[in-house]
């Protein structure tokens, strides 16, 4: 179910961003004043670009878990959320290249959109330590889509406020893309489509990954004739863990905990 | 302070459930006619607990208030200053009273969490958003307390100009951004305390999430402690406002789903 149209749309990832690159050296006229410098222009932006909206997805997701309970969305919330923080980590290393380059100097305070990025960065990345830090699952995700929520809002008003800290100080020249040039917007959008799809295969492939070795535990299990749930012994991890029972919630923590009761009792 | 006897907390939680006679809790003639409690009448009660705890606990507000006194010194020396103004004392006041705030609300579900006071709420057949407001009252309450200790502290340490002036200003200000703190606070303060690294969590959770307040907080502040003080923007003052509304919102909306179990 997670694999069907994996290859298609890995296939059709790795084109697109073939020609984005091909367009971002070939196509794309240097810039006036930056010159090779501003090609950065054309990963740095759509991987901040993409990374936030895997975030505010990432909430989405999350309300869609807390709404239907199950641990589906769950898991589709932290991977999104999981795959943003690659992608802010790219960000951040590309602006702090591109600043470097451009002005001299690794990080600039007077750049609101950097600034922001960064809170924002600092504030997912407390994600993974939260849910590691609980051990019972069902309330790991629920403590984790209420964190999603949470940190998905903040997301613009964070914008907002450093926008307005930073106004008019500084001329705008990170992320304005309003007044590019024709073949300059063209290649811009290509390699915002090229990130985009990039990360919606890493991510199909991340859930994929997960569901694979979910079902796989399972088998390996009805083999070798145990009944514990592997629930029960479950290793600490701040990943969620899709169980092949989990696609019908409702019926699956009932049964499962009294086998592993019934099952836990002699041996101790 | 740091080690608290056990009875007044136990007391705590019985004392809300069942006052002594003579001051029942608003909301208890209902309760005994079948009706649960509105929500003001909860809310009431559960800050009236709050409010009884902490005098005789002295858990959160002595401790804040000596941090914020404490960290004013620790300024002075870092800085090297006899006294500061403008953005620097902004930022000061603004820095100190966000870090003594994480510590009321890294201490703020303790209580709760540790001596059954959720699962006696969770009994109780009223809204559990209840909660979140009377803990969000009572944080408020605390950062008040705290701010009328800390700033004549300040004024007297460290500012440089004379506070008088700018002290109708400042307290809106402080005002505004105390809300915030107190509504991201809360919700901060009950996602972290139920993790295993919760002294950890909090401050890591809340610190990003309180940016722009400080942000607000202090660019509204700076002009009042300007050797000629100014009245603040009144674009800061909108941003907390909203940035208030919208996570006073956010926290009432998702707090439910903290306290299921």
């Amino acid at each position: 179910m997670y694999g069907k149209g994996l290859r298609a749309l890995s296939i059709s990832t790795v084109a697109v961003m073939a020609i984005a690159l091909s367009l971002v050296f070939f196509y794309a006229p240097l810039d006036a004043e930056q010159g090779f410098l501003q090609k950065i222009f054309y990963v740095h932006v759509p991987l901040a670009i993409v990374a936030l909206c895997g975030f505010v997805a990432g909430a989405i997701m999350a309300i869609a878990h807390l709404r239907t309970r199950d641990p589906r969305w769950d898991m589709r919330s932290y991977v999104a959320i999981h795959m943003s923080l690659i992608f802010g980590v790219g960000t951040l290393i590309t602006g702090s290249i591109w600043a470097k380059g451009s002005w001299g100097h690794w990080w600039v305070w007077s750049e609101p959109t950097l600034v922001s990025f960064l809170i924002v960065f600092l504030l997912y990345a407390t994600y993974q330590p939260l849910r590691f830090a609980i051990e019972d699952p069902e309330r790991q995700a629920r403590y984790a889509s209420v964190f999603a929520i949470t940190a998905g809002a903040f997301v613009p008003m964070n914008f907002i406020a450093v926008r307005l800290s930073t106004a008019y100080l500084h001329p705008r020249v990170l992320g304005s893309t309003s007044n590019l040039p024709g073949p300059m917007a063209l290649t811009f959008a290509v390699s915002l489509l090229g990130i985009a799809l990039l990360y919606t295969t890493l991510c199909r492939y991340e859930l994929t990954a997960k569901h694979t070795r979910a079902q796989l535990r399972d088998l390996r299990r009805r083999l070798s004739g145990e009944t514990v749930d592997t629930q029960t012994r479950r290793p600490r991890s701040a990943a969620p863990t899709l169980h092949p029972t989990a696609t019908h919630p409702t019926a699956m923590h009932p049964t499962a905990t009294m086998t592993a009761r019934a099952v836990g009792r002699p041996g101790a | 302070m740091s080690t608290p006897t056990e009875s007044p907390h136990s007391a705590a939680p019985a004392d809300a459930q069942a006052p002594p006679r003579g001051e029942p809790v608003s909301g208890r003639a209902d309760a005994v006619a079948g009706k649960p409690p509105g929500m003001a009448a909860t809310v009431a009660a559960l800050l009236r607990k709050e409010l009884l705890v902490e005098p005789r606990t002295l858990e959160s507000v002595p401790g804040m208030s000596l941090f914020a006194l404490t960290t004013f010194v620790v300024f002075h020396f870092a800085l090297n200053r006899n006294s500061v103004d403008g953005d620097l004392a902004a930022g000061i006041l603004w820095v100190t009273l966000l870090f003594a705030a994480i510590l009321g609300v890294n201490r703020l579900f303790v209580a709760d969490a540790d001596q059954g006071g959720f699962d006696g709420f969770l009994l109780a057949p009223v809204d559990r958003g209840a909660m979140l407001v009377a803990k969000a009252l009572a944080l408020l309450a605390y950062l008040v307390v705290l701010e009328l200790v800390a700033v004549p502290a300040f004024a007297l340490l460290l500012l440089g100009p004379s506070l008088p002036n700018a002290l109708p200003s400042l307290f809106g200000v402080l005002a505004l951004g105390d809300v915030g703190v107190a509504a991201i606070g809360t919700l901060v303060a009950a996602l972290a305390v139920r993790t295993r690294a919760r002294d950890l969590l909090g401050p890591l959770l809340a610190l990003p999430l309180l940016v722009p307040i400080v942000i607000g907080g202090a660019r509204a502040t700076s002009p009042l402690f300007a050797t000629h003080a100014t009245a603040p923007a009144a674009r800061w003052l909108l941003t907390l406002g909203l940035y208030d509304l919208v996570f006073g919102l956010i926290a009432y909306a998702l707090f439910d789903f903290l306290l299921e179990d």
